[in-house]
């Protein structure tokens, strides 16, 4: 523990790259088995322990010092790990124990012993000890490296491809031994089967300027829709069907219609779509589905899904990620020539050049695309997100105004400045309701600056919200409007951003919001 | 009663203490610029301060100077002023406004533990205490700064192909680097940024020993492998600091205690060494002066004025602009 907690803390203050890989590498090489493993699984976010959640550390911490104090330091800091590392004080010296037996006696513990177990843990560890033991069970480590660059890592030291890493990741398991022995030339390559496993995507580059596309020749890719759903995986053998989502979560159980039509043997790349007969409709009817874990059969029947494929990495055994989309494409037009209900071939756009795709990425105001995809016919099929091979092209943003209402602090590299903003338009009984959050889109100059904006302009606070005085005018960039029910505004925006910020506008040149749904609903 | 508001104007005597602006009279702290500025008329300090304000803004920055050493006092009206160490820099005075009837004590910044380079900070009994919370959030709790100076000491050790930048305010906290690196032992000679070696010699000359101090030129580049350089927090980012090869970036301050902030900065080693009150610090001050009322005036006052109304002890924040965590990269 004490050598991961290092390494932590190391990393957290480590802004090289190479750095960081580094001392990954030092602690991969100086770290026995199965210390290193358990490590590895945290640095990745694959360890997962069911009953210490965050929650379980709030309450403890909560025994230890005024509630409304802890309060105010977690939004201060904007950390819960190092908040509550913090604030409890060191009580006695001993041994912290390996990484691996925490593991083991944490899983053994009964309810009963565990909190002694974790208070004893956190009385005898260095506030730097207690930060990385809590960051094990808080999700997500927020240390500046991602599972990627731990692969990464990983490659360096057994001297391998990153990509021959990413293909068997999703079927090894921690304490990672047989992943260590061959990395380490004394085992031989863990064998994986290919129907266990999610297998990581490959991913497109975003275009953001026609000159983007330059030095690119339109004869050399295919274009495709980029619809609106959410990407799936399709992995089916003689056993039955799973679903993976794009980062290799199980979505079967939530669609268990397609899963039980499904027959065959392969690996399929596509997007998950509401609608029927190939007809898709937005991504809010797709929302509804999404937000039930195990839906009933009525449910199911209302809010029927299908899938457009556009991928395929394996075909009744045959590992088809080298061969060229081209050919893969054969596989997929050859398997789709009987329907395959609720699968479908995702189309291809005929194309001349750049310009013609420009257009068409923009013409349909309807939900059902949000730009095209292009995609070179030559790619082989490569996790991650090669250069050159894929790009996603988007629509173009509509943008609106809007008046800044409330802020929250932001988390993680932006601990400590308010970077979360609430903003909202008049309605036409002249009150301001909120329209949308937004996160982005702005510059670190220009988060100072409205960080400033929040801290001298708060008229009230409710916890860690500020409200603020209503006369700063946002431009706000969104993807789509819809109607919702859930907003006072009845009206919600795909992924919002910051634009620009109006320092200067007056507050009452912003449309309505009866003029916004207009403009943007009829 | 003496009256005193919240921009800490005395109206019975026409008295401004650490005013933003220039006044007729000013009674300054310390001569942080936050605290300490130029163009004021008639100004009481100690002898140290008025000597800073004159290094760092010239020798006419006030009309005039009175100085009083620590303990001592000036009578102005019906109020009697002394002035207490407050252990923040050299020269730095918490103000005791005091009438027969009437104590009000201001802290200016300040802290209790000890440092052995400055005068001991002293409690001072009072009715008000004006008093800042620049580190008012109990997450705030300084280790011995003397771990701090070792661990950096280590790192150096086993990297020595690196050269060390420590971003330190040139007003104090570079010279009590400096100085607690000396009492660790460390001999090398150790680079200065031009804005602080005037008040490097000052320091000197009130007996502080520093050591051998070298401008950080760029005479010979060599020079500076394994090495320490002492620089503003602003010429840590600036391009000033590009002209060194391989280094590894330092800053002292009790903002280090958050990790997250010194991934934000950038910074590799953190130094959580502080010259104010951590959460500890300022909770005991207010229990120890007996203080029935506190105004705070700037830091996170939110957490510190919860405190004090939970331990019956009235509270208001100031709010003080211009003094909040701007001190940041």
């Amino acid at each position: 523990m004490k050598a991961f907690s290092n390494l932590l803390s190391d990393l957290i203050l480590t802004s090289s790259r190479n750095r960081k890989l580094s001392l990954l590498e030092q602690y991969f090489s100086s770290t026995p088995d199965p210390d290193r493993g358990y490590a590895l699984a945290a640095l990745t976010g694959s360890l997962n322990f069911k009953n210490i959640k965050a929650s379980f550390f709030k309450n403890l911490i909560k025994e230890k010092q005024d509630e409304h104090l802890f309060d105010l330091s977690y939004d201060y800091v904007g950390d819960l790990a190092e908040t509550i590392s913090l604030l409890w004080d060191q009580e006695k010296s001993g041994d912290m124990p390996r990484l691996s037996s925490l593991f083991e006696n944490l899983k053994k513990a009964k309810t009963d012993e565990l909190n002694n177990y974790i208070i004893n843990i956190l009385n005898i560890s260095t506030s730097d000890q207690r930060w990385a033991f809590i960051k094990l069970f808080t999700g997500g480590l927020r240390i500046g490296v991602s599972s990627r660059l731990v692969k990464q890592a990983l490659a360096n030291y057994g001297n391998v491809n990153l990509d021959q890493i990413e293909k068997i990741w999703h079927g090894l398991h921690f304490p990672y031994i047989n992943l260590f022995s061959w990395l380490e030339n004394k085992g031989s390559k863990p064998k994986i089967s290919i129907y266990d496993i999610f297998h990581p995507m490959m991913l497109a580059h975003p275009v953001v300027m026609e000159k983007d596309l330059a030095a690119a020749n339109p004869k050399d890719f295919i274009a495709e829709y980029k619809w609106d759903g959410i990407r799936v995986q399709i992995v089916s053998h003689s056993e039955g069907c799973r679903l993976y989502s794009r980062t290799g979560d199980e979505v079967s159980k939530s669609f268990p219609e397609i899963i039980k039509t499904i027959q065959g043997n392969f690996v399929l790349d596509g997007e998950l779509l509401a609608g029927i007969n190939n007809d898709p409709k937005s991504f809010n009817d797709l929302q509804q589905r999404l937000n039930k874990k195990a839906p009933s059969e009525k449910f199911i029947k209302k809010n029927p899904c299908f899938i457009k494929v556009y991928d395929v990495l394996f075909f009744n055994g045959d590992d088809l990620r080298d061969k060229t989309l081209i050919e893969r494409k054969k596989v997929l037009n050859s398997y789709f020539s009987t329907k395959k209900s609720p699968m479908f071939l995702s189309e291809t756009i005929d194309f001349k050049d750049w310009r013609f795709l420009d257009k068409i990425r923009d013409i349909s105001n309807k939900q059902i695309h949000e730009g095209v995809m292009i995609k070179s016919v030559s790619s082989p099929y490569i996790a991650g997100r090669p250069r050159g091979k894929w790009f996603k092209w988007k629509r173009n943003p509509k943008n609106v105004d809007a008046i800044i209402m409330y802020a929250q602090r932001g988390h993680g590299k932006r601990s400590s400045f308010y970077s979360d903003y609430t903003f909202g338009v008049y309605n036409k009984e002249k009150e301001l309701v909120p329209i949308g959050k937004a996160y982005s889109g702005f510059t670190d100059e220009e988060l100072n600056r409205l960080d400033k904006f929040v801290r001298t302009k708060t008229i009230n606070r409710f916890g860690p919200v500020r409200e603020v005085e209503k006369t700063l005018v946002v431009e706000i960039a969104f993807d789509e409007m819809s109607l919702s029910n859930r907003h006072k505004s009845g009206i919600a925006l795909r992924f919002p951003r910051f634009k620009r910020i109006r320092w200067d506008k007056p507050t009452n040149e912003v449309e309505t919001l009866e003029q916004i749904r207009k403009s943007f609903l009829e | 009663m003496i009256s005193i508001d919240n921009k800490l104007y005395i109206r019975d005597i026409d008295t401004y203490i650490d005013p933003f602006f220039p006044v007729e009279r000013a009674i300054i702290t310390h001569g942080h610029a936050d605290h300490a500025r130029a163009g004021h008329k008639h100004v009481l300090c100690t002898p140290e301060t008025s000597e800073i304000m004159k290094i760092r803004y010239g020798e006419n920055c006030a009309s005039s100077f009175q100085t009083i050493k620590y303990g001592h006092s000036v009578k102005i009206g019906k109020i009697r002023v002394t002035l207490y160490p407050a252990a923040h820099i050299l020269g730095s005075a918490q103000v005791l406004l005091e009438t027969p009837k009437h104590r009000i004590v201001v802290t200016g910044d300040y802290k209790t533990i000890l440092d052995r380079h400055l005068d001991p900070f002293e409690v001072v009994p009072c009715d008000l205490l004006i008093t800042e919370a620049t580190f008012g959030l109990p997450i705030f709790k300084f280790n011995k700064p003397e771990m701090e100076i070792e661990r950096l000491l280590d790192n150096i050790s086993k990297h020595r192909e690196n050269t060390f930048l420590i971003g330190a305010y040139s007003l104090g906290k570079a010279q009590r680097i400096i100085w607690l690196l000396r009492e660790a032992g460390f001999s090398d000679d150790i680079f200065v940024h031009g804005s602080m070696d005037k008040l490097c010699d000052f320091y000197q000359s009130k007996g502080i020993r520093l050591g051998t101090l070298r401008k950080a030129t760029l005479d010979n580049k060599k020079d500076f492998k394994g090495k320490i350089i002492v620089a503003p927090p602003s010429a840590l980012k600036d391009r000033w600091s590009r002209r060194f090869e391989n280094i590894t970036r330092c800053y002292a301050s009790g903002w280090m205690q958050v990790k997250q902030r010194a991934k934000q900065s950038q910074i590799e080693i953190p130094l959580v060494i502080s010259d104010h009150s951590d959460w500890n610090e300022l909770t005991n001050t207010i229990k120890q002066t007996g203080a029935q009322k506190v105004w705070i005036t700037h830091g996170r006052e939110d957490a510190l004025k919860y405190w004090c109304e939970k331990n019956g002890i009235q509270a208001e924040p100031l709010s003080l602009q211009h003094r909040d965590e701007i001190n940041e990269l």
